[in-house]
């Protein structure tokens, strides 16, 4: 009960102190000092190496990816060496003993030889395999941490917006690399996706045949996504990482909120040495970690599912996990479909896939913008949001990891309904409900546990900790003392921002006539603000703190029969 | 044991040594005594009287007290005596519990109660005998001829029971079971009698030579390596688990234990 709520830790350097030592940039020597006197790379480099970081095992999330990339990109160039994106069919006489003898394509047959008859070889695979799933998750959870501290706020919604890309162009790069072994399952996750073009009402026909240079299959397919897949996609992802790390840089981190952390500064550690060893430390944990599971932990054992063979399929046939959501919402999606003069229009597969994915990009990537219109704040933000303080935008993302969660699970209809011993039929008419009313629930759920919290919080502000003391006065009346809270608390628990909600502006004058207002503020944007921050609990203020401290001191607060005001923190 | 009492020991070996005679005499007449033998004697009517009397005491329940079949239980005439080999053998038949499906459970009938029975349910029309063991036998097959079972498995079987004969769903609680461990004979069997929602696939379909060449394949898979964990062989659902538990899991652990130490000791 009187444990105190987390305060950020003071950190010895603060980015502002930049001692400003114009003549200790000339002293290096060397090696460097040649560089230095042609590309001024020592006042660049101290720059760099005296950039300060924030610390919080949050911010490394997004390394994880960035590791999980390189790790990518190393395998990956070890498998270029090996792999033949060719679609021509051969015999297979290789080491494997239960597929010999069967007709497959040069690219499942390198693959297989990749496996088992080039050393080291299934391990790379493993690895590459595993730093996929690692590198989409990492990413996942890392735009969580953003979304839930409102990170993207100004002046990073550009950074937001690359991340959305990121996102969307990784899951791509994902599902072409799932599709290049040409086995029974990456086979049929291509027919999965070619089915969905197909579903795309008017263009899809059209599109199909130039994505597969023709009927499905054709023999061009693993060619082209081999292209995507190693050069073309992994070209975009690396210009569009650097830009979201030099804008990084550029805006420096966010920090948590905490004693002696202002808008305009950044508490951490240096690049060099504190954070330069954290953070390559972390890549050699993660590449570790990475390497671990491929060694022991097998995955997409393409020898099992064979080559592919149209007329084969597989029960469990599911994407990796990224893609899981909408595999799940198409598992889940009552069989429509509409015959309009020529056109066909598969709604069973169009909506969950095609309308699904654009819904849900789209409001990612328009979140950050929406928002600040909602709130009406157009200021900078460099300090991050407790959870708690932005009870909507928290309920709001909970809700939508419900939704997709509920989506997932609808993935992996068929492992539930066997591993748990439930019918099929139960899970899938469970989630088509529960997709829509969970996410409901969830909201409303999470953002009373916000308002609850912040509750406690303004409790804690004006009452001080609970001592665990009970007291008997002489008259007989029972109370526990309180114990004031520090001051670095008290500061850490009132610093955030109470949005008060906009209000409609008239949009007439005295006169009637209509009043030109760039801020003018629409009924609907008014309910909008209202909705979104009008339930939110108030900030003490410095004066009802020096009340409370008063009244503290003067009257223990009795248990029996609260003196607290309940109309104040209960409104 | 070493300190223990020496006359102690000796007395009581005679009875011990009695009893281990017993169990490798009767384990030697277990495993001398082939089940097909039992069901080769299948016409004699001593056979189906015996087997009627425990069909009567085991089964007629459900199927009725001919076999005829009753409102909880399909009719037996013609299933052959192969369908009630493959039922009873893996402990499908008798049900613990009326369900969806019957699922494999531990066998408690000898090899002669089932034969009893299968002849009975034999005698009550013609239906699949339980095979010679020269019908799928796949000890003789070519690396070749074992990848074309792995075709044939692939293009009948997979679809329901995945890829690497890890079991799948059906609808409404129904499902095809892993088929690791499952003795050739039963596989034989269940594909040319359809047991539970198995469609049947007769000799015209799936000669006897291809079934030998999957039970080959799937026989082969049993004893290939895997790289490492298989978590459960499910493919992507689990990979993904895995994935986020230890991967994104063990690696937050780490992030926490990097950044909760500082760069100076406080």
């Amino acid at each position: 009960m009187a444990r105190p709520a987390a305060i950020s830790p003071e950190a010895p350097l603060l980015d502002t102190q930049s001692p400003a030592e114009e003549g200790a940039v000339t002293t290096v020597g060397g090696p460097l000092g040649w560089l230095d006197e042609r590309l001024g790379v020592a006042k660049i480099g101290k720059a760099a190496l005296r950039k300060v970081f924030p610390d919080h095992w949050s911010f490394l999330l997004g390394e994880i990816a960035l590791y999980s990339f390189i790790v990518l990109l190393l395998t990956g160039i070890f498998l270029t060496i090996w792999f033949k994106p060719s679609m021509a069919e051969i015999e297979y006489d290789g080491s494997y003993q239960l597929l010999r003898g069967l007709q497959m394509s040069q690219a499942f047959e390198s693959t297989l030889h990749l496996s088992f008859d080039v050393r080291g070889g299934l391990l790379v695979r493993q690895i590459h395999h595993w730093a996929a799933i690692l590198f989409m998750a990492a990413m996942t959870v890392h735009m969580l941490r953003i979304f839930f501290t409102g990170a993207y706020r100004k002046p990073r919604e550009l950074n937001w917006l690359i991340g959305v890309v990121l996102l969307s162009l990784s899951m791509i790069a994902g599902m072409t690399g799932y599709s290049l072994p040409d086995d029974l399952l990456s086979g049929t996750g291509l027919r999965f996706t070619e089915g969905a073009i197909l579903s795309v009402p008017v263009v899809g026909t059209w599109v199909q045949f130039f994505v597969f240079a023709g009927e499905y299959p054709g023999d061009a397919i693993i060619a082209r996504f081999y292209m995507a897949h190693i050069l073309l996609i992994p070209a975009i992802l690396l210009a569009l990482i650097g830009a979201h790390m030099a804008l990084l840089v550029y805006h420096k981190h966010t920090q948590f909120p905490g004693p002696g952390r202002t808008e305009k500064n950044v508490v951490g550690y240096p690049m060099f040495p504190v954070y330069m060893a954290k953070a390559g430390g972390f890549f050699f944990i993660v590449f570790g970690v990475l390497i671990l599971m491929g060694a022991t932990m097998s995955i997409n054992q393409v020898w099992l599912y064979g080559p592919y063979n149209p007329a084969q399929v597989t029960a469990g046939s599911q994407p990796d996990w990224y893609m899981g959501w909408v595999e799940g919402a198409v598992r889940i999606m009552p069989g429509l479909e509409s015959h309009w003069g020529p056109t066909t229009w598969s709604w069973n597969i169009f909506l969950p896939f095609a309308v699904l994915m654009g819904i849900f990009y789209t409001s990612l990537a328009l979140w950050p913008f929406v928002e600040s219109w909602i709130t009406g704040d157009k200021r900078e933000h460099h300090l991050l949001d407790r959870p708690r303080n932005a009870p909507t935008r928290t309920g709001l993302g909970v809700a939508g990891m419900t939704f997709y969660g509920l989506l997932w699970a609808g993935g992996g209809n068929d492992i539930i309904a066997t591993h748990f011993h439930l019918s099929l039929n139960a899970v899938t008419w469970f989630l088509r409900f529960a997709v829509f009313l969970g996410p409901i629930v969830a909201f409303i759920i999470t953002k009373r546990i916000c308002l609850s919290l912040q509750r406690a919080d303004r409790e804690r502000v004006l009452h001080g900790s609970e001592s665990g003391t009970i007291v008997q006065s002489p008259d007989g009346g029972f109370s526990e003392p309180h114990a004031p809270l520090s001051h670095d608390e008290a500061y850490t628990l009132t610093q955030h921002t109470h949005h008060t909600p906009l209000e409609e502006t008239a949009d007439v004058d005295e006169h009637g006539v209509r009043i030109k207002n760039p801020d003018a503020v629409s009924g609907f944007r008014a309910r909008l603000s209202h909705w979104y921050s009008g339930d939110d609990i108030a900030i003490p203020t410095k004066a009802e703190i020096a009340d409370a401290a008063h009244h503290g001191a003067s009257d223990e607060n009795s248990l029996e029969g609260s003196s607290e005001d309940p109309a104040q923190l209960h409104s | 044991m070493r300190s223990g009492h020496p006359r102690r020991r000796r007395t009581a070996a005679r009875p011990l040594s009695l009893i281990l005679a017993l169990v490798l005499l009767g384990s030697l007449y277990a495993a001398l005594v082939p089940s097909g033998q039992v069901a080769a004697d299948s016409g004699t009517s001593a056979q189906v009287a015996e087997g009627k009397a425990l069909f009567q005491v085991t089964c007629s329940s459900c199927h009725g007290l001919n076999g005829e079949g009753t409102s909880q239980g399909p009719s037996l005439v013609g299933v052959g005596a192969a369908s009630v080999d493959f039922q009873m053998s893996t402990g499908r038949m008798p049900m613990a519990r009326p369900g969806e499906q019957a699922p494999r459970k531990v066998n408690t009938y000898t090899a002669e109660e089932i034969g009893k029975i299968s002849a009975y349910v034999a005698s009550l029309g013609p239906g699949p005998a339980i095979p010679h063991s020269s019908q799928y036998d796949y000890s003789k097959l070519s690396d070749e001829e074992i990848a074309r079972g792995g075709e044939l498995f692939r293009t009948n079987c997979s679809a329901c029971h995945q890829a690497g004969a890890n079991g799948g769903a059906l609808p409404n609680g129904k499902f095809a079971p892993p088929l690791h461990g499952v003795e050739p004979l039963h596989i034989y069997e269940a594909v040319r009698t359809g047991p539970q929602q198995m469609p049947v696939f007769a000799a015209g379909a799936i000669p006897d030579e291809d079934i030998a060449a999957i039970i080959g394949y799937l026989k082969g898979l049993e004893q290939e390596p895997s790289a490492g964990f298989t978590l459960g062989g499910l493919g992507p659902v689990t990979e993904g688990l895995f994935g986020w538990i230890i991967g994104i899991g063990g690696l937050c652990l780490f992030a926490v234990w990097i950044t909760s130490r500082g760069a100076r000791a406080k």
